[in-house]
Formats: C-alpha cells, sequence, structure tokens
C-alpha cells in the first residue's frame, strides 16, 4: 500500500503553505505559463537569465499541493543554475517522479527534491509534479528559439 | 437507522463489486454520478448473451440471430415502459448522453436552425450538453444563450421566461445537476418552453438512476439516458424523442440497417428508429441495459429514493462538522450528490487522501467548467450516492476528510 506521508512529506505540506519566490519580477527575460485544465493547476513561471545563470526566478500559481510545491522547490533548486544544469535537473526529476531511471534517486543531485520519491507510487499526480518543470523548460526554450523581441 | 422499508445490505449483495478491497479497505464507492456499479443480474446478462445468444441483428434467418432480434427490440419495448414513451420506435439506441445530445444538435440543428436563431442552454449543464450546441451555434449563425443561476444552484425561472424568443429553436437543460446535485422543474421549463412553440431537450445522464421517469407527463421532446449511470453497462443509452420530431429529422449517420434501399443514385431511409441506428449496434450493451431495467423494476424504487434522500441529508449534516468544508450547490429539490470544497486543500489532495481510506469521490470540475467558474473555485471533491450507499459509508467518508486535515496540518 503506498503511503500517504510518502507524498505528502512535511517538505511538499511547507513549501505548499509557504510557497518560495511566489512572486512576479519586474524584468524577466524568460517566462511560460503551465496550465493542466483538467486539474485546474497553474503556474505562471518567470525567470531572469544573466551572465549564463537563472539569476532570479519566481512562479504566481494555484492548484493542488503538489502542484504548488513542486514549483516552489524548483525556483529554489535552480535559482544560481545554469540552462543546462537546471535541465539536467529536470530529467532527474522526471526519473524520479515517473520510476523511469533504474537507480534510485541520488540525493546529492536532487537535495530536497527528493521529497518527490514518493509520486510515483501515485501515477495520477506524476503530472502534478511535473507541471512546474515542464513549464520551466518551455521558458528555457523560448531562448533557443530563433524568434526575438529584442 | 431504518427510514423506510429498503434493505440496504440485501440490495448490496446484488452489486459484487461492493464487497471489494482498495488499499486493504472496503471499497465505498461514492462516484456514482460518474458511473453506477453493475447488479450480478446485468454482468450475467452481457455474460449469457456473448456466451450463448451472440448473433448480429436485423440480418440472418437464422434461429440464433432471431433470437438476439428479439433480444435487441423486446429490450426497446422495455425501456419505452420505462420513460413511459407512447411508442417503442421513440426509443433510439445511442451509445449515451453524449451521442444523444449530438444527434439532436446536429440533425434536429440541421432541420431547424439558421443564421440569427437562438439554443436556449443552462447554467449548470455538462459539457455535453454545451459543447454540441456550440458546434451547431457556430455552423449555422445562431447565437448560444444562457439560462442564469442562484447562489443555491437553481435555475432563474424568470429569467427563463425572458430568453424564450421568438428566435429560440430549442431549450437544452439537465434534469438533473451532475456537480451541484440540483433536480431542474423540467415539467414547468417544458410547458413555459412549449407555450412560445419551442421544443425541450432533457440531459436525463443523472435523472434516470434517482427518479421514476415519464418522458409524457415532463411533456419533453427528447430526453436523453446513460446506460452505465443506471447501474447498465458502457457504450450504451438511449435518445427518447417524440415521433413527429424523430420524423421529421435528417439521418444522423449513414450505413446499414439505416436504410430502405441503396443505390448510387439514391438511397432512401429506413423509419424510425432504425434511420438513426447506423451500423452494428451494441447489442450485448443493449442486452445488458435490459437487464438492468428488469433489476430497477424489480425494486421499489420510491423507497430506493427516500434511502438516497436519507443519505443526502445525513450527509449534509455530517460533512458540516469538517472544519473549513463548504458544500456546493445548496438547492432546494436535489439528489443525492454532494459537491464540496476544503478550506485551503485542492480537491485532487483531498481525492487522493481519502482513497487511501477506500473511499472513491469524483475531483476536478466534473466536465462543468462554467459551474466551477460561477461559483469561483478551481475544483471541487463531489460525493454521489446511489441506492446501495449507506450511513456508515457516509462515516467512513467524513472519517477520512478530517484525515486530511491531519496530512496538512
Amino acid at each position: 500500500m503506498a503511503d500517504l506521508t510518502e507524498l505528502y512529506q512535511q517538505t511538499i505540506v511547507e513549501h505548499n503553505r509557504a510557497p518560495r519566490n511566489f512572486r512576479r519580477l519586474d524584468q524577466p527575460t524568460h517566462h511560460a505559463a503551465g496550465d493542466n485544465p483538467l486539474c485546474g493547476d497553474r503556474i505562471d513561471l518567470q525567470l531572469r537569465l544573466e551572465g549564463g545563470v537563472i539569476k532570479e526566478i519566481g512562479f504566481q500559481g494555484s492548484g493542488c499541493a503538489i502542484s504548488q510545491a513542486s514549483a516552489s522547490l524548483m525556483t529554489a533548486a535552480v535559482l544560481g543554475k545554469s540552462p543546462t544544469e537546471a535541465e539536467g535537473l529536470f530529467r532527474a526529476f522526471h526519473d524520479m517522479v515517473t520510476g523511469g531511471a533504474d537507480a534510485p534517486a541520488d540525493p546529492a543531485v536532487l537535495g530536497k527534491l527528493a521529497a518527490f520519491a514518493g509520486v510515483k507510487q501515485f501515477p495520477a499526480r506524476v503530472k502534478c509534479a511535473n507541471l512546474a518543470w515542464h513549464t520551466l523548460h518551455a521558458a528555457l526554450a523560448a531562448e533557443a528559439a530563433p524568434i526575438s523581441t529584442e | 437507522m431504518s427510514h423506510s422499508a429498503w434493505d440496504v445490505a440485501r440490495v448490496r449483495r446484488d452489486f459484487p463489486i461492493l464487497a471489494t478491497q482498495v488499499h486493504g479497505k472496503p471499497l465505498v464507492y461514492l462516484d456514482n454520478g460518474a458511473t453506477s456499479q453493475k447488479p450480478r443480474a446485468v454482468i450475467d446478462a452481457v455474460s449469457r448473451f456473448y456466451q450463448s445468444g451472440n448473433a448480429n441483428v436485423h440480418r440472418g434467418v437464422y434461429a440464433l440471430s432471431e433470437s438476439a432480434t428479439a433480444a435487441y427490440e423486446g429490450t426497446r419495448s422495455k425501456l419505452r415502459r420505462f420513460l413511459n414513451a407512447r411508442e417503442d420506435r421513440e426509443i433510439i439506441y445511442v451509445r449515451g448522453t453524449t451521442e444523444a445530445v449530438n444527434l439532436v444538435a446536429s440533425s434536429f440543428g440541421r432541420l431547424k436552425v439558421k443564421a440569427g436563431d437562438e439554443i436556449l442552454v443552462s447554467a449548470l449543464e455538462h459539457h455535453s450538453n454545451i459543447v454540441p450546441w456550440q458546434i451547431l451555434a457556430e455552423r449555422s449563425g445562431a447565437a448560444l444563450k444562457v439560462i442564469p443561476m442562484n447562489r443555491a444552484g437553481e435555475l432563474e425561472l424568470g429569467r427563463y421566461e425572458q430568453l424564450l424568443t421568438p428566435r429560440t429553436r430549442i431549450v437544452a437543460v439537465a434534469h438533473i445537476s451532475n456537480s451541484l446535485g440540483t433536480v431542474n422543474p423540467i415539467k414547468d421549463m417544458a410547458a413555459l418552453a412549449h407555450a412560445r412553440g419551442v421544443p425541450i431537450l432533457v440531459d436525463g445522464a443523472q435523472g434516470a438512476p434517482h427518479l421514476v421517469l415519464d418522458v409524457q407527463d415532463l411533456d419533453c421532446d427528447f430526453y436523453t439516458v446513460s446506460g452505465h449511470k443506471m447501474f447498465g453497462p458502457t457504450g450504451i443509452g438511449i435518445l427518447y424523442g417524440k415521433a413527429e420530431h424523430l420524423e421529421a429529422m435528417p439521418p444522423y449517420q449513414g450505413g446499414g440497417d439505416m436504410i430502405r434501399s441503396v443505390t448510387f443514385e439514391k438511397t432512401t431511409y429506413a423509419p424510425i428508429p432504425a434511420k438513426f441506428e447506423a451500423g452494428t449496434p451494441h447489442i450485448a450493451g443493449v442486452v445488458g441495459l435490459g437487464a438492468a431495467v428488469d433489476y430497477l423494476s424489480g425494486v421499489d424504487r420510491a423507497a430506493a429514493l427516500r434511502h438516497e434522500q436519507d443519505l443526502l441529508q445525513y450527509a449534509t449534516t455530517r460533512l458540516g462538522t469538517v472544519p473549513g468544508l463548504t458544500v456546493v450547490g445548496t438547492a432546494r429539490e436535489k439528489a443525492s450528490v454532494i459537491s464540496f470544497v476544503l478550506d485551503g486543500i485542492h480537491a485532487h489532495d483531498v481525492g487522493t487522501i481519502v482513497d487511501q481510506s477506500g473511499v472513491a469521490i469524483r475531483t476536478g470540475h466534473h466536465c462543468t467548467q462554467p459551474v466551477m467558474e460561477f461559483f469561483g473555485v478551481a475544483a471541487t471533491a463531489r460525493a454521489s450516492f446511489a441506492f446501495y450507499n449507506t450511513r456508515d459509508e457516509v462515516d467512513v467518508l467524513v472519517e477520512a476528510l478530517q484525515g486530511v486535515r491531519k496530512v496538512f496540518g
């Protein structure tokens, strides 16, 4: 039997109650919106890339505890990282919550994000945990696209 | 605890799944609004059909095909009696209420709805009674109008009357709201529509499982039924339509079984109901639906409804004791459906947590996004009761909801 306390880890409950970086940025260089209309989970993500690293990041949103805590923990995890490092974390996170990786989650890589390891026992909730990360991926990909508004 | 002659323990034994466990706990199935469970009689009828009765209908001259056809058409008569329609040919087999609404929107729409006309739906409709009409409106240039509701989730009949104009071509309204439980005053609404010469379609997806139906008394022009919500199989449902409408309407789909004769120059169509039943139908589904109607005929529906209403009142009172819980949908006339939100906790978290106690409830927008928007919520949790549910199961739900608070500290 899947254990509820594995899904709703103290870290997750706490980040849902008091999300980090829950704000709009003054001068974002990248942004994207994540929307799971069937669930009602929404995330508006903004970040400022400067000197090759994510210098500032903020989100606003509403939805279930898993989606909002995931966005909060993600913003904390990728702050100061390069886009490549952030994408690497995304892959590690994705493997952890989908059970896609044979090896267990590496706490050295994932840090506090390991709190989401229990999600893989709740397949219906994987998309809640992943929403923020897909939104980050979309925000970062916009830069690589051959369209600039500058 | 018995308030009627309803013997719920005996009824529960008719539904094998109710004796199963989830996460090591007895299943507490409170998602009947999404689909009902099946009595053994239905399961056995479908199984028996495939084991010893299977053949195509309306085709063969051999005994097996004749008996399959007899079962198929015999069920049509049962459904006519179930709905108290005038004639068997007013019963059209479809996949479910969604297809039934699409059939009418497409076919009746092609016949009657033109640019500048109006289609009237209500604020509490399921998406399946909105989107087909939107498609028709887009195609025809007609306008979609909406009967508003009040904060209790009751339709505003005064506004409804004003919205019935000389341009209104059809009214489409739910018998019972799937997300709020509101029972709409269909008989009055039909009379108001007819006073202006406007036909009315009633989405009976949630009506058939709870209420004894009489389409002649309601005087609706169309009534849609979903088999799987009334203890029958999935993939089979009914469109009831007054013969005068069905006869005038063009075919919905072309194919075998719906024709009288075909040449490359000209095809003539079969009379109703065959005109609307192109292709090999869901014969086993029809047989199962017939068994569901037989099952319902064998129970005291009035006592079943009293039991459901007792559950509704008991659950409403008990849920009121959960801190931070608000019921969404407080109409005076309600079926045994309760939507609710927990302050600061998303419905999906609620659903996942109570599932660990074996409790199956629906969480989300219930295919009624406009209703959610009206009440200013992203999603609700919904407990929907059938006549086989018990007060003890309400208690399990309430205890599980108190556990939700504990998880979130």
